[in-house]
C-alpha cells in the first residue's frame, strides 16, 4: 500500500499533464485533460546517488592555445590544460526506466568536475562532437558558460558565440580574484550550454557540470585548519545538481518545444538519477546545492525518518557559490535556476541506521514559479546514516569576509524591468538582440542597477554574467541574511524589486545579463550590454578552431 | 492499493497512447512518416490562395519553417507583426517558398475568409512562399493549443486581442524547434532561421 507520503514521493501528486501521442506535456493546456498522463512511476531511492568524476587535466594542448586569442593571456599564462568533448552517450536515469541517449560533458551527465584553484589559469578545450544531423530537441551547436567566473568575454560562452560539431574552442580560465581581492573568491560554480534559443534544450539534454574553485582560505582541504577554514572536503564534498525532467510514457526524456513559459518535470534527479539515496558516515559533509533548472524553484528541508516529518537544522556557509561572513544555521534553503547553496550537515546527530530525507517542499505547477510552501514536498533525496568515520573538518565561526560596499565608485545608475510581452519576455520592453549594446559601463566603475519584476506573478531568477554583485536593498529593505552574500543570480518573485551594487573589472568585452528560467531566456529576456576599456581597448574575437575529421 | 493505481494509470496512458497514434488521424490515406508525424494534426486548412492544404503533411513535413498567429482585424501587435515578418520574407528573397516556408494562421476563422486573408496578403506585399491560412474553428484552435501559442492564464488567453506574439521557427525533418517574438529585429530572425539547417563547417558569426 502506498501512503500519501509515499504517493508524494513518487511525484504524481504535483503536476496534472497531458498526452499527445508523442509524450508528456505539462500542465497548460487545459483543454486536452482527455490527453492527461504523467511519466512511467520509478520507485524512490532504488539508485545509489552518482558523484561527477574530477575532470583530469592533460600535458599539453595539440595545437597550443593562441595567446592572441584571450585577453591578458600572458598576465595568466595557463598551467593547467583540460579536453572535454561534448558527446551523446546512453544514460540511465532510472532502472524502471529504457536507457536515454543524453549529451553530456565528456558524455556524462552531470559532466566531469573541474577541481580549479586560484592562481593557478586553465585552458578548456571544449570539443563539440555531438551528433551533427541530430534529430529531437536540442541542437548540436554549443557554447560552453562557466556560471559565476569571472572571464574574459571571449571565453565567457556568449549566447551566439556558438561552435558547430567537428569543431572546438579554447576557454581561458584564469582563476583570478576580481580586482584581485581575495574577498571576491568564487567556490561553486557550474559549466553549462548558452546556446542563443536552445540554452534549456542542450541543458535539457545534460550539458551541466560542477567547476569548484579553491584557495587558501577554502583549501580543500578538512586537516588545514590555518589559513584554511577547514570546511569538510575529498569525499565529504559533494556537489548536487538538481533537475527535473519529464518523461514519455515510454521512458524518453520528454521536451516541450512549444512551451514559451516554463517547463516542469515531475521526476526529480539529482546527479542525472531520479529519487538516489546517498549512503553517508555519522560526520560533517559539505554539500553544494545547484538548481540546473529549466524552470523549477525549490526550497529544501531535511526530515527525520519519514518526509515531511521534521525540519532538521543544518548550516548554510555560501550563497550562490560564495562563502558568506559566517555560517547560518537554517532549516531551509531556497534555490531558484541557477542559484547555488553550499551546505553543511552535521551526521553526528544522528545514529546509524537513522534516515533523512531532502525534502522539496515549495510547491510549483507552472513556469510562473512557486504557488507558495506545502508541508509535504517531495523526497528527492534520501540520507542512509551507515558507518562511523573520523571528521577533521569544522565549521568555523567566520567564513569569508564581506568586500566593502563603496557607493562613492557608483557612476550610473540603471533601471531593469523583467516583464512578459506578447507572450514572449523582454526588458525595459525590448526583445534580445545581439547587435544591441543596452549598457556600455566603464571598466572599474561600479553602478547601481535596479531589477524589477514586471509583474503578472511570474518569478524570474536574474543572472548577470562577468562579476558577482552585492543587494542593496531588497523591496526597500536590507537583505535576509542568506542574501548578505555577493550573488549572480538574484529571484525575482512577483513584484520584487531588487538594487544591486556591481563593479566591473579586468575584463572588457560583451556579456548577457538574462532571466535564468530559460525558457524565458530562450524567448527573449536577455540583453547584451558591454564592459568599455578605459582606452577603448577592444577583446580578441572568440576564436574556433578548424573543423576536423570526427571518426 | 496505490500502487495498483499507479500501475492502471501508467496502463491507462499507454492506452491512450496507442488509440492517438494508431487511431487520431486515421481517416488521412497520405503516409505520415516525419518526426512530429504524431504530434501535428494533419486538419485540412485554406489558403489565401483558397487551395486546401494538410497542415502536416503539406505545410510542415520534412521543412523548414516560421509559424505564427494573427487576424486581420486586428489593431494591435498583428500590423507590425506582419510588417516585420513582410521584411524577413523580403530578406530571405527566393528561398521562401522553395526551402523556407512561412505560415500565418488566423485566430478568427469565422470572420479571416480565404478572400479576406488574400486581401490581407496583397495589403501587405506577401509575396509566394507565405501562405495565410483559416479553416474549421475548432481545427485552428487544435492547432494553437499544439503548437503552444496558449497563456497560461484563461481569462488573457480568450482575449484575441492579447494574443500570443512569437513566431515559431524549426525544421521539421531535424525535430528542431524554437521561437521568438514576432517583432524581434528581422535580421536576426532571419539568423535563427538559417541556422535550422544543419551546417557543420560554418562559424556562427
Amino acid at each position: 500500500m502506498l501512503s500519501r507520503r509515499e504517493w508524494i514521493k513518487e511525484g504524481l501528486w504535483s503536476i496534472p499533464a497531458f498526452h499527445y501521442g508523442l509524450g508528456t506535456l505539462l500542465n497548460r493546456r487545459i483543454s486536452n485533460e482527455d490527453d492527461k498522463v504523467t511519466s512511467p512511476p520509478t520507485r524512490p531511492f532504488v539508485v545509489e546517488l552518482p558523484i561527477p568524476p574530477v575532470a583530469q587535466a592533460i600535458q599539453k594542448l595539440d595545437p597550443a592555445p593562441d595567446p592572441a586569442a584571450h585577453q591578458r593571456y600572458s598576465e595568466f599564462p595557463p598551467r593547467v590544460f583540460y579536453e572535454i568533448h561534448q558527446k551523446e552517450a546512453k544514460h540511465s536515469f532510472h532502472p524502471d526506466l529504457p536507457e536515454n541517449l543524453t549529451w553530456g560533458f565528456d558524455g556524462i551527465f552531470p559532466g566531469p568536475t573541474f577541481h580549479a584553484r586560484y592562481g593557478e589559469p586553465i585552458i578548456a578545450r571544449f570539443y563539440n562532437d555531438l551528433p551533427a544531423n541530430h534529430v529531437g530537441f536540442g541542437i548540436p551547436e554549443t557554447s560552453t558558460h562557466l556560471h559565476n567566473a569571472h572571464t574574459a568575454s571571449e571565453s565567457d560562452g556568449f549566447p551566439t558565440d556558438f561552435f558547430f560539431s567537428g569543431q572546438c574552442k579554447d576557454n581561458h580560465y584564469p582563476n583570478i580574484y576580481a580586482g584581485g581581492d581575495p574577498r571576491e573568491a568564487l567556490g561553486t560554480l557550474w559549466y553549462h550550454d548558452h546556446r542563443v534559443d536552445f540554452t534549456t534544450q542542450n541543458v535539457y539534454k545534460g550539458l551541466v557540470g560542477f567547476y569548484l574553485l579553491f584557495d587558501e582560505l577554502d583549501s580543500g582541504h578538512e586537516e588545514d585548519w590555518n589559513p584554511g577554514l577547514g570546511l569538510p572536503s575529498g569525499d565529504f564534498d559533494v556537489p548536487l545538481a538538481f533537475a527535473d525532467k519529464a518523461f514519455t510514457p515510454d521512458g524518453q526524456v520528454f521536451f516541450d518545444a512549444f512551451n514559451f513559459d516554463g517547463i516542469l518535470g515531475d521526476k526529480f534527479t539529482v546527479n542525472g538519477v531520479i529519487q538516489p539515496f546517498f549512503k553517508v558516515a555519522r560526520r560533517k559533509y559539505r554539500f553544494r546545492l545547484l538548481d540546473a533548472g529549466p524552470s523549477r524553484f525549490y526550497q529544501f528541508f531535511l526530515s527525520k525518518d519519514e518526509p515531511g516529518k521534521t525540519s532538521e537544522l543544518f548550516t548554510l556557509i555560501a550563497n550562490d557559490g560564495n562563502l558568506l561572513p559566517a555560517p547560518l544555521a537554517v532549516q531551509s534553503v531556497e534555490l531558484g535556476v541557477a542559484n547555488r547553496m553550499d551546505v553543511i550537515i552535521d551526521f553526528s546527530n544522528y545514529k546509524i541506521g537513522d534516515q533523512l530525507f531532502l525534502e522539496n517542499r515549495l510547491e510549483q505547477t507552472s513556469g510562473r514559479g512557486p504557488t507558495g510552501k506545502i508541508p509535504i514536498g517531495d523526497a528527492i533525496l534520501r540520507f542512509d546514516v551507515d558507518r562511523d568515520a573520523a571528521d577533521h573538518s569544522r565549521i568555523p565561526s567566520k567564513l569569508r569576509e564581506l568586500p566593502p560596499i563603496n557607493l562613492s565608485e557608483v557612476v550610473t545608475e540603471r533601471r531593469w524591468v523583467f516583464e512578459r510581452s506578447q507572450g514572449a519576455w523582454a526588458v525595459n520592453g525590448k526583445f534580445f538582440n545581439v547587435n544591441e549594446i543596452r549598457a556600455n559601463p566603464e571598466q572599474g566603475t561600479a553602478e547601481i542597477w535596479t531589477l524589477k519584476n514586471g509583474g503578472g506573478g511570474w518569478s524570474h531568477p536574474i543572472h548577470i554574467h562577468m562579476e558577482e554583485f552585492q543587494i542593496l536593498t531588497r523591496n526597500g529593505e536590507p537583505p535576509a541574511p542568506h542574501e548578505v552574500s555577493r550573488k549572480d543570480v538574484v529571484n525575482l518573485g512577483p513584484g520584487d524589486e531588487v538594487r544591486i551594487f556591481i563593479r566591473f573589472r579586468d575584463w572588457v568585452g560583451r556579456y548577457p545579463t538574462h532571466c535564468h528560467n530559460t525558457v524565458h531566456e530562450d524567448h527573449a529576456m536577455m540583453f547584451r550590454w558591454d564592459v568599455t576599456g578605459r582606452n577603448g581597448e577592444n577583446p580578441p574575437s572568440p576564436r574556433v578552431f578548424g573543423t576536423r575529421i570526427l571518426p | 492499493m496505490r500502487r495498483r493505481a499507479l500501475l492502471v494509470s501508467g496502463a491507462l496512458a499507454s492506452l491512450a497512447s496507442v488509440i492517438l497514434r494508431g487511431v487520431g488521424f486515421g481517416r488521412e490515406s497520405a503516409p505520415r512518416t516525419g518526426p512530429r508525424a504524431g504530434y501535428f494534426p494533419n486538419a485540412i486548412l485554406r489558403t489565401h490562395e483558397n487551395k486546401p492544404v494538410r497542415f502536416y503533411d503539406d505545410l510542415i513535413k520534412g521543412k523548414v519553417v516560421l509559424i505564427n498567429f494573427m487576424y486581420t482585424n486586428c489593431d494591435g501587435l498583428c500590423p507590425r507583426q506582419t510588417a516585420n515578418l513582410a521584411a524577413v520574407q523580403r530578406a530571405l528573397g527566393d528561398r521562401v517558398g522553395r526551402d523556407i516556408f512561412m505560415y500565418s494562421i488566423t485566430l478568427k476563422p469565422e470572420e479571416d475568409t480565404p478572400k479576406v486573408l488574400q486581401e490581407y496578403a496583397k495589403s501587405n506585399g506577401v509575396k509566394p512562399g507565405w501562405l495565410f491560412l483559416t479553416g474549421k474553428p475548432e481545427d485552428v484552435e487544435k492547432l494553437r493549443r499544439k503548437l503552444g501559442f496558449v497563456d497560461p492564464d484563461p481569462t488573457v488567453d480568450k482575449d484575441k486581442s492579447q494574443h500570443i506574439g512569437v513566431v515559431l521557427y524549426g525544421n521539421e525533418a531535424l525535430d528542431r524547434w524554437a521561437a521568438c517574438p514576432a517583432l524581434t529585429d528581422p535580421t536576426e530572425i532571419v539568423r535563427y532561421v538559417l541556422w535550422m539547417e544543419p551546417k557543420n563547417k560554418q562559424a556562427a558569426d
